[in-house]
């Protein structure tokens, strides 16, 4: 609770702070600032220190996971916004719009990983995406953002449409927004509530595709992450997305058993489908961007391992894979933000005029491959165990693994670029101290990468 | 009238705004269809209300049951409301740069 009335409250002041305050370094402390207040808040409630505590009636329920991912998401964003703060002010008229759309993201997302109610769980997506739609088309006299923004908005609100049906046909099969709710047996041989709840459960199962985007559902993805400034694309491709597969988990594992086998099925048919579309298109991208953005519908492939069952693996898991997922891409998206142009020879010869950001972004690269000692490895391996803790398959692992290898080809084509080919990169002047702003994603990704179960210590104790 | 057919009426007008928000190529257009999928939404949100608090009625006249279906009517219209706004800014916003609302705009992305 902490966490949901402290950012909308934070997102309320910073939307008067671009009237009060004109100065831009200033509405960037006080946004930093903010969000340490906002950690803090959310680590008081973890430790059971409840300074607003409202009774929510059933619709909200705080787990100690729920309260780990504000954190690990608050965690994300204050880095985010640490290293792109100048780029953000870059955009607009006023940098504090936009730290206030934050703050309602981060507002949806607390309601995400905290709902107990089919109500809560669509309100948390509609106060994560609208302010999205706008951070999208904020770049108002490019037409790619205009585009970007609008096909967002349009598909957005269109599956937003088809979560609301799923939600009201199972509302129709067993009476309650619950989401513990008991699952109906018909009585006699196939009643119609059977239908409707199965009906209900697959059209929410596609609305929660569409807004994680994974394939079959992935059309606007590339075009979105394309075409939105490449500061807020990094925002939507980590934050928000990790955000979204923490409400997807809550949701399925509740209510998964209702499908029964077919559940196995259509979940098993989404994972090879995004791995394969994501993968394999990525390779014949010509631009790094939008190679990203297949790539993280790629990773996104992965992240759905977490939804065939509970376990263990599954919850540290998808935190692991949220935080380390999340790091690379803010990292090479920060780079990305530096460059003139986003073809793979903007990075020629990086490493010989920049030698540390070429050293940093081959980690990122390296841990979104997957590659052991960067977190990338662990994140994939507590992935892929969870798929077999919860009984799949071996081949889906199999297949897994074989699209990891994939995805290696299109990773270290930007490598090879910045290392093995002559030539000067595009590169915009760097402030002395981005690198190391850099450096310290990269040595939290190297930490991960040898210690993973540092994250999981605080979602026991 | 049972309930089935207020299934039938409000799947009909859901898939109304489907097919609109395929094959519709105005911008504004599709922008209603996905609207009326939302009111179709409700409609059964309000019929299927009906339905739990008409069967807890006969039994206990001062039930609450079947309430919550109906706040999420408000909820839905709520939200739907703020969506207009940014969609319709958003619209707005592409009207201004290409002096059109049509979808077929949407193609700079694809290359």
């Amino acid at each position: 609770m902490n966490a949901i009335i402290v950012s909308a409250l934070l997102g309320v002041i910073l939307m008067f702070c671009s009237w009060g305050f004109k100065s831009e370094s200033l509405q960037k402390n006080i946004a930093l600032v903010g969000l340490l207040v906002l950690i803090a808040a959310n680590l008081a409630q973890l430790n059971g220190w409840y300074v607003l505590d409202i009774n929510t009636k059933g619709m909200l329920s705080f787990s100690r996971f729920g309260l780990y991912a504000n954190t690990i998401l608050f965690v994300l964003t204050f880095l985010y916004l640490w290293i792109n703060a100048e780029e953000i002010e870059a955009i607009g008229h006023q940098a504090a719009d936009f730290y206030a759309l934050f703050f309602f993201i981060l507002c949806g997302a607390s309601i995400l990983t905290s709902f107990d109610n089919l109500l809560m769980l669509f309100i948390g997506i509609e106060i994560l995406s609208i302010p999205l739609y706008i951070l999208t088309g904020s770049d108002k006299k490019n037409l790619m953002s205009n585009e970007a923004a609008l096909k967002y908005f349009l598909m957005g609100s269109f599956s937003t449409g088809i979560l609301l049906l799923g939600i009201t046909l199972c509302y129709g099969a067993i009476g309650s927004f619950r989401l513990e709710a008991p699952v109906i047996v018909p009585s006699k041989g196939m009643a119609y509530e059977q239908y409707l709840l199965s009906a209900g459960l697959i059209l929410i199962f596609a609305a929660m595709n569409f807004k994680v985007s994974s394939a079959p559902f992935h059309f606007w993805t590339p075009d979105v992450y394309d075409g939105a400034p490449t500061v807020f694309t990094s925002f939507m491709a980590t934050i928000v997305k990790a955000a979204g597969f923490i409400a997807f988990i809550a949701v399925f594992h509740v209510q998964s058993k209702a499908l029964g086998y077919s559940w196995e099925l259509l979940l098993t048919f989404v994972i090879v489908s995004t791995l394969l579309v994501g993968n394999i298109t990525a390779v014949f991208q010509r631009s790094v961007k939008r190679m990203l953005a297949y790539s993280s519908i790629a990773q996104a492939g992965f992240m759905l391992f977490a939804l065939y069952g509970v376990s263990d693996f599954a919850n540290e898991g998808i935190l692991l894979y949220a935080v380390v997922y999340s790091v690379a891409s803010i990292g090479i998206f920060a780079v990305l933000v530096k460059m003139k142009d986003y073809g793979f020879e903007a990075f020629n010869g990086l490493s010989k005029t920049h030698p540390l950001l070429a050293f940093v972004t081959t980690i990122f690269l390296l841990s979104l491959a997957g590659i052991p000692l960067t977190g990338g490895f662990f994140a994939k391996y507590y992935m892929l165990n969870a798929i077999l803790t919860a009984g799949a398959g071996l081949w889906v692992v199999i297949v897994a693994v074989i699209f990891a290898a994939i995805s290696v080809y299109y990773y270290f084509k930007v490598i090879q670029a910045m290392y093995f080919v002559q030539g000067s990169p595009a590169i915009k002047e760097l402030p002395k101290t981005y690198t190391y702003k850099l450096l310290v994603l990269a040595i939290v990704l190297l930490v991960l990468g040898v210690f993973p179960n540092l994250l999981f210590n605080y979602l026991y104790f | 009238m049972p309930i089935l057919n207020y299934i039938y009426l409000c799947l009909t007008l859901f898939s109304i705004g489907v097919i609109g928000v395929l094959v519709r190529r105005n911008a504004i257009i599709v922008f209603m269809c996905i609207e009326l999928m939302l009111n179709a939404v409700n409609l059964l949100l309000v019929a299927f209300s009906k339905m739990y608090n008409g069967t807890a009625f006969a039994n206990a006249p001062a039930t609450t049951i079947g309430i919550d279906a109906q706040i999420f009517v408000f909820f839905i219209m709520v939200v739907a409301a703020a969506e207009v706004s940014v969609g319709l800014a958003i619209i707005v916003m592409m009207y201004r740069n290409t002096h059109s609302v049509d979808i077929n705009f949407l193609n700079r992305l694809k290359n």
